[in-house]
């Protein structure tokens, strides 16, 4: 088990990997990689259980990264924990690789659904959840969204259906860095109260900073410990987190670093971290 | 030759009781099975279930984006799940869901669509899914399934489970004969030879299968042979029996309960087309909604009785000349 200090690198690595991929890739999406690094290094080198080696193991979490443009991390998370070589994040985005623009489950064993369209995951997250119940497994069901990704009706319907079934073993996490594509997400379409939103559903609401891992790791615990109710947890995270200019700019949602600017954001993580 | 029974059609039956029954048998055999509705459980036939099974089947109010992406879930956690709902709303309205999670993930989901047609009735053209088959034949990894009566219904429902993979099943609300038996045979992607024949064929799928066996029967009266298939499998499509009754009949007319465009006919024309292209008429809705009135009326208004088959046997036959 990685101690609080070593989990801060391993995100701050997850951010540099994001960096250098997208960079060599030309093309994606560091804003919000950036942004729920803290969250997915908690989940794949702490709070999950999960086999790099075996990735259908039966025992394990699952984890869904509903908004799939935010893979990249995840990809680098994978590779970090053993899932498959660090070389091979440089095939992002790369004819006849794995590692998919978007996540496919066909392509890379560890990605349990593959996503890309916006508002889907929490419902397949809620299909597992009912099955594992059904079968009486103890696993845990963890699903990343956005905040933007808020604005899906289906976000709610699966919403409704989770605290209808009481699935304690699920897990919803908002990467709440209040950017989409088209600017803030007040702007676009305000989803405030979101905390009151999911608590008139019938949720179990956190509400922490995401990019401390402190409180990143106290939320995942507090959120097992939830009877007969699925929990949220709102992450107010900053969109581009650790590169300065990237941070809270909508512009590096969806557009990769060039290699000098890649050089100069590694640096920047470097230097930080 | 399959075996028929029952032209003489004793027996009216909807293709959906085939559907909530084939389910029922799986539930009895194979824990495994789950299912979810949409708040159509009386209608879909998944109510069957709910008596001595309610535990695995899971209702999920009217959200059908959501029943897809739960079935999805309960796939990933090693179920075999069949959702269900009505034609129009699933693919309907969750094409989507069925193209990212269900397709391109390749899950092993199944979808009992009911309601599917101009037959659906009163309810008119709002409920009257007739674009459904173009819509999930060109979604990769689907199989997809029109079975003619309730006996093949419950077949396919039966069948679908065994395969790895999402299929897609295509069922009728209203009572039509019951035309095969336990016995036929049923295999997915192996149509069936319900009449050989040596002027023309007709391929049909669903309902029209018995419209078809229907016309070649007056045709017979004038002398005019006629073969009818029962292509129940769309997707993967039987090619090779497509091409032995193009070569042997060489006109070919094609009926489906659905839009002209996209549907069954444009699956065969698209094998015959680069295969061994031989003359074609197709019956089916020209490119307009249905409306409300009774089955029987709909199917006359729309040009899907067994008459308009022999219009088009004897206009294909004048292209064959």
């Amino acid at each position: 088990m990685k101690s609080v200090q070593e989990l801060k690198k391993t995100a701050n690595q997850l951010r540099i990997d994001v960096v250098e991929m997208l960079a060599e890739a030309g093309s994606g999406h560091p804003g919000g990689s950036l942004s729920s690094a803290e969250i997915v290094t908690a989940l794949y080198f702490d709070v999950m259980k999960h086999k790099p080696e075996n990735p259908n193991w039966e025992g394990r979490d699952y984890f869904i990264m509903s908004k799939g443009h935010s893979v990249p991390v995840q990809y680098a998370a994978m590779a970090r924990s053993g899932y498959f070589p660090v070389e091979e994040l440089m095939t992002l985005r790369k004819l006849n690789s794995r590692l998919q623009g978007h996540p496919s489950r066909a392509n890379l064993p560890g990605i349990e659904t593959s996503t890309g369209s916006l508002g889907q995951g929490l419902s397949v997250a809620v299909g597992i959840s009912l099955g594992l119940k059904l079968d009486k497994k103890q696993n845990r069901i963890y699903c990343l969204m956005g905040d933007g990704e808020q604005d899906e009706g289906q976000i709610w319907e699966a919403a409704m259906a989770a605290a209808h079934f009481k699935l304690d073993n699920l897990c919803g996490i908002v990467d709440a860095n209040g950017l989409q594509i088209d600017g803030f997400t007040k702007d676009v379409m305000n989803i405030e109260p979101l905390a009151k939103k999911y608590d008139s559903f019938g949720w179990n609401v956190l509400e922490i900073k995401g990019n401390n891992m402190e409180e990143v790791l106290t939320a995942f615990e507090k959120a097992k410990t939830a009877k007969e109710k699925p929990t949220v947890i709102i992450a107010h995270t900053i969109k581009g987190k650790g590169v300065s200019f990237m941070e809270n700019k909508a512009g590096w949602h969806g557009r990769a670093p060039t290699k000098e600017e890649a050089k100069i954001a590694v640096a920047e993580l470097e230097k930080n971290g | 030759m399959a075996e028929l029974v029952n032209m003489g059609v004793s027996e009216k039956k909807a293709t959906r009781d085939g559907f909530g029954n084939g389910v029922l048998e799986l539930f009895e055999k194979n824990s495994n099975v789950v299912a979810v509705s949409a708040d159509l459980s009386e209608s879909t036939k998944l109510n069957l279930l709910s008596e001595k099974f309610s535990n695995r089947l899971f209702e999920v109010g009217v959200a059908e984006a959501n029943m897809v992406g739960i079935a999805s879930g309960l796939s990933i956690a090693g179920k075999i799940p069949f959702a269900s709902t009505f034609c129009v709303f699933c693919p309907g309205r969750c094409y989507d869901q069925l193209r990212v999670t269900v397709g391109y993930g390749n899950l092993n989901v199944k979808l009992g669509s009911t309601h599917g047609g101009i037959t659906v009735g009163a309810d008119g053209a709002s409920h009257q899914g007739l674009e459904d088959i173009a819509l999930m034949r060109v979604l990769p990894n689907f199989t997809v399934l029109v079975p003619c009566d309730a006996v093949e219904a419950k077949k396919a429902t039966i069948a679908s489970a065994k395969i790895k993979g999402p299929v897609y099943l295509r069922f009728g609300r209203d009572k039509v004969p019951v035309i095969t038996s336990e016995e036929t045979h049923f295999e997915i992607g192996k149509a069936l030879v319900f009449k050989e024949g040596s002027d023309v064929a007709i391929i049909a799928c669903g309902i029209m299968v018995y419209e078809a066996l229907a016309a070649a029967k007056k045709l017979q009266s004038e002398g005019i042979d006629a073969a009818v298939i029962n292509l129940h499998t769309i997707k993967p499509i039987d090619e090779q029996l497509i091409i032995k009754f193009a070569k042997k009949t060489g006109a070919i007319v094609t009926a489906e309960e659905h839009q002209l465009h996209g549907g069954m006919g444009s699956a065969v024309l698209e094998v015959l087309g680069q295969e061994f292209p031989v003359p074609v008429k197709m019956v089916g809705i020209k490119d307009v909604f249905g409306e409300s009135g009774s089955p029987a009326e709909l199917m006359k208004k729309y040009g899907l009785t067994s008459e308009d088959i022999v219009k088009a046997v004897k206009e294909v036959l004048e292209l064959k000349k």
